[in-house]
């Protein structure tokens, strides 16, 4: 500590170690958290199912997305990467998983939202097996920490099912 | 700066920023703001650094007394002479 060069080095290696305990604190501190997230998905219409020239089949979905993501926010939470998924069984695999949409909630405010809209990512079957599937929309969550951990969690609803005939 | 002034300067540094962290991570926590947490602690910082980097003059209120040349002229440390002879006697053998 005799010299200017050594005291600033000291104050910043301390200043950097303690502002990594005060990050590392705030990730912790998520952990108090424990969200209660809802989720609502209509399949208002089934607008178009029909079969590829290669063999595999496609749907257009007009769906009503609802969910209420506020309790997720927390004071070191940066944004929130939620997807909605349809998730069925086929012969071929165990879990199939289509994106059908997609969004970020840049805070709480965004959290609580009600969306109208066609499925923006093409729902595709690999090979013709929904004629009549049963299927479940999983909502997916990923919530990006400022600092720390990054926390995923889902809703699976179930119950939907697609028509058998092409349309 | 003198010894004292060492210590204090670094028990000053360490005090400070462990209070500024402790204050600033409880207001975030409570305001729920991450910036206010990083912007008191960045002022937190700046202030340590202006308080206790520079050479400041309540650094230097314990300076040390040395003795006038020609006063240590009069007493020879007896052990320096001592160690040098030690010294020499394995060498010439």
């Amino acid at each position: 500590m005799h010299s200017f060069g050594y005291r600033a080095n000291a104050l910043i290696t301390l200043g950097v170690t303690v502002l990594a305990l005060m990050c590392a604190m705030a990730s912790l501190s998520d952990n108090l958290n424990s969200p209660t997230p809802s989720a609502q998905v209509q399949v208002l219409n089934v607008n178009w199912f029909q079969k590829q020239r290669n063999g595999n089949e496609e749907v257009s979905l007009t769906l009503n997305i609802s969910a209420d993501l506020q309790s997720m926010f927390t004071w070191n939470t940066k944004q929130v990467f939620v997807f909605l998924a349809a998730e069925y069984e086929t012969p071929k695999n165990s879990l199939n998983q289509v994106s059908l949409w997609d969004g970020i909630i840049p805070s709480k405010e965004h959290a609580k939202f009600l969306i109208h809209t066609t499925n923006k990512y093409r729902f595709i079957d690999q090979g013709s097996n929904l004629q009549g599937k049963e299927f479940n929309l999983t909502l997916h969550w990923h919530v990006m920490p400022k600092t720390g951990k990054m926390f995923a969690d889902k809703i699976v609803m179930t119950g939907y099912r697609l028509p058998e005939e092409y349309r | 700066m003198d010894w004292q002034g060492q210590k204090l300067a670094e028990q000053l540094m360490q005090i400070l920023l462990l209070a500024f962290a402790v204050v600033s991570f409880g207001t975030g926590y409570v305001l729920g703001s991450f910036q206010m947490m990083m912007l008191i602690y960045a002022g937190g910082v700046v202030l340590t650094t202006l308080v206790t980097v520079p050479n400041w003059p309540f650094f230097n209120r314990h300076p040390l007394k040395w003795l006038d040349p020609s006063e240590a002229e009069k007493h020879p440390k007896p052990q320096q002479q001592q160690a040098v002879s030690s010294k020499k006697k394995p060498a010439k053998k």
